[in-house]
């Protein structure tokens, strides 16, 4: 009979599985994301080694020596321990961040064009008395433009009620808004000193917010060719909330991770963040297979560091409020050791 | 989980070169290995000792690129912070933007 060892599903919960089980649930998630993608799977000997990964019994693993990446710390600056700034100060002394990261604390863009000058001043000032590099950090939320929050018509109330053209309007508005306010914003920054803007959880409101955001990226490249652009998405998928719009003659929506870094490095960025969301119902070795074998196209087209997304409910990080830490670092070490990645 | 992480896979920080090298990455667009190869060029180290403390702690004194401080550890009497970073921005040959700006705005230049 085979020894259970304790692993953990999607939630976070321990799951007790054989050697057998767990390498089912590789193969199956290997499965489906090549049926969902068209992407080739894992090779054998990679699936081999992230069985090992998984089935170990220790409540710690971690990449070889040397192998070490970059950390992006988003999130670090954003009321956990002190002020925002203190914040900053104590990863970059005792957490080891390799880079911080200010935010506001909704980390909407729009929330932020009345608190400009307030943020812009905070992040001069933690500039002063900090190290390490430093970006701000937002989600360009499209959906706080849409009524009942923002001043456009609501393109998911629209869609619904077969309104399709105005819905295509209604958020196509919604990005020129948001185009106006990241630059407003990239400029603020800039002039204060940052070193990059982090564009977090990209194409959450789906393919006006990603047309949105790169677009702007674009901007930002060309007025300020010194500052670094992160993109990073909030999904494997792009979906096609208004399904015309195109970036570089490309279509936008549904693309997956390796066509999004096509025309994230076409409109220049300086890194890119892939995302795969977890599947709360399976164990994490099988959400690590499926983000894995969906990631792996972008290494090979890859001209900027590709920092895959491993926080809460992400990349195999369980989607529970505190992921513990023998999840974490079994998807750092999977994500480096078979995928190359340049940081996370 | 950051720390989860921060111990599994990352570089280090300030501890070591982790600072650095994603510096290049975040505004250079430098992949992971040109990154590393371009900052231990710049420090006369190798790629490996990057991720080391016990390497990087000596480097980062000598350079004047700040280090982790504490009452037990102080340097007052090194660069750290803004002027670790006037530094940084000197021995990696790169313009810093925060740098840049302290130079204008302190009347440096």
């Amino acid at each position: 009979m085979e020894t259970a060892i304790p692993t953990r599903m999607g939630d976070g919960s321990i799951a007790r599985m054989a050697r057998s089980e767990l390498r089912a649930d590789i193969e199956d998630g290997v499965a489906q994301a090549v049926r969902r993608a068209k992407v080739e799977p894992l090779a054998a000997d990679e699936q081999e080694h992230l069985l090992d990964i998984y089935a170990s019994p220790a409540r710690f693993v971690g990449v070889d020596l040397g192998d070490e990446v970059v950390l992006s710390c988003d999130g670090t600056g954003m009321k956990t321990h002190a002020t925002r700034a203190q914040d900053m100060q104590s990863y970059e002394q005792w957490m080891g961040a390799d880079l911080l990261e200010l935010c506001p604390g909704d980390y909407s863009l729009k929330v932020i064009r009345t608190i400009l000058p307030y943020e812009a001043q905070c992040l001069h000032d933690a500039l002063l008395a900090t190290i390490a590099p430093m970006q701000y950090g937002i989600m360009p939320n499209l959906g706080l433009y849409a009524k009942d929050d923002g001043p456009c018509e609501n393109w998911s109330t629209l869609l619904p009620e077969g309104r399709i053209a105005e819905a295509r309007a209604a958020s196509e508005q919604a990005a020129e808004m948001a185009v106006s306010d990241a630059v407003r914003m990239a400029d603020a920054m800039w002039e204060a000193g940052a070193d990059a803007i982090d564009f977090d959880t990209t194409g959450a409101s789906g393919d006006p917010e990603f047309w949105a955001t790169l677009r702007v990226t674009e901007i930002i490249r060309r007025k300020y060719p010194e500052m670094g652009v992160q993109l990073g998405m909030a999904g494997e998928f792009v979906l096609g909330m208004h399904g015309e719009l195109e970036y570089d003659g490309k279509r936008l929506a549904g693309m997956w991770p390796r066509q999004q870094l096509e025309v994230v490095q076409k409109a220049g960025a300086t890194m890119y963040g892939p995302v795969v969301n977890v599947n709360t119902g399976r164990s994490c070795a099988w959400n690590m297979a499926r983000a894995l074998t969906l990631v792996k196209p972008c290494m090979e087209i890859a001209e900027i560091p590709v920092h895959m997304n491993v926080g809460m409910g992400v990349g195999a990080v369980p989607m529970f409020v505190h992921p513990p830490g023998d999840a974490a670092c079994r998807a750092a070490k999977a994500c480096v050791d078979i995928l190359g990645l340049d940081g996370l | 989980m950051h720390n989860a992480h921060a111990q599994a896979a990352g570089m280090g920080g300030i501890r070591a070169g982790g600072d650095l090298v994603a510096r290049m990455q975040m505004t250079r667009g430098m992949r992971l290995k040109e990154a590393k190869e371009y900052v231990a060029g710049k420090l006369g180290v190798t790629p490996f000792d990057l991720s080391d403390p016990a390497v990087m702690t000596e480097v980062r004194s000598e350079l004047g690129f700040g280090r982790i401080h504490s009452y037990a550890i102080s340097q007052p009497a090194q660069a750290n912070l803004i002027e670790a970073k006037f530094n940084i921005g000197r021995v990696l040959d790169i313009r810093i933007n925060c740098v840049e700006k302290f130079k204008e705005r302190a009347g440096l230049q």
